[in-house]
């Protein structure tokens, strides 16, 4: 226990740092470290499967499509990044009290843990729950996924008239 | 429920609710749509985390694993796209600033 709250400290820091660093690539450094912190997470919690998917696609392919995204963006210069850093830090420094303040406000009010299931799934394998219980969902999810790539072939498409 | 599950459950859901924060602020504050997409990650992880959890305490282990995988899926789909408004934005206005999205005609 005292592990996981270790990292979920280390986890809600990183996700800190994510948010307030200058860089976007700092950025999306940050977020490939939450999401590395939080398989760690999910894989103590019994979860392997989810845990792959966690570190493989939001730590590896999320990280590359904004690195990719950041690298096709035009770079500011060395006085845009200074005035913008200053106005960020404007806005920013609120959040750290914010959260200080809610984390001090959280310790006062109980969260309630008890909670009752709606569904029990009880030994069921997760393939069983994914392709028997859930069969309606896996037809929506490769909806999106055509979606997403058609929006991706839409939005990434070459104008005719462009050089 | 043991006394056990349900201190882990309050110890989680205490951290959950300050990612929540962290990237409902983000979201609120933020001018550029790359960090607008970076904050709406950091709400994804928190309800990952939050879905894991509650599978965990209540023994749904596997319909909270297959939530996940769907919950990452439409992430990566979701990422993908706001990339590409982001880069069609970037070449239109030459700037990530959102403020400048009003400029645009509809």
């Amino acid at each position: 226990m005292n592990l996981n709250i270790f990292l979920l400290v280390i986890m809600t820091l990183a996700a800190l740092w994510t948010v307030m660093a200058r860089s976007l690539l700092k950025a999306t450094m940050g977020l490939a470290i939450t999401s590395a912190i939080l398989t760690i997470l999910i894989f103590r919690m019994a979860s392997p499967l989810a845990a792959v998917f966690e570190l493989s696609v939001c730590t590896g392919l999320i990280t590359v499509v904004f690195v990719s995204t950041i690298s096709m963006t035009k770079p500011l210069t060395h006085k845009e990044i200074i005035e913008a850093s200053k106005d960020r830090l404007k806005r920013f420094w609120y959040l750290p009290v914010i959260m200080i303040l809610a984390a001090i406000g959280l310790c006062f009010l109980k969260i309630p843990g008890d909670i009752k299931p709606a569904l029990s799934t009880g030994t069921m394998d997760v393939r069983n729950v994914l392709w028997n219980l859930r069969q309606l969902d896996m037809f929506g999810q490769v909806i999106i996924i055509i979606a997403g790539a058609l929006g991706v072939a839409i939005l990434f498409k070459e104008r005719k008239d462009e050089p | 429920m043991s006394l056990n599950l349900m201190q882990t459950f309050s110890i989680f859901g205490f951290f959950i609710i300050l990612l929540f924060i962290v990237g409902t602020y983000c979201l609120v504050v933020t001018r550029n749509i790359l960090r607008a997409v970076i904050a709406l990650e950091i709400l994804i992880k928190a309800v990952t985390l939050l879905l894991i959890v509650v599978g965990y305490i209540t023994g749904n282990v596997a319909l909270a694993q297959s939530l996940v995988i769907t919950v990452i899926v439409i992430e990566v789909v979701i990422v993908v796209i706001a990339g590409g408004i982001a880069l069609s934005v970037f070449r239109h206005n030459d700037d990530l600033d959102v403020r400048r999205l009003q400029n645009l005609k509809g």
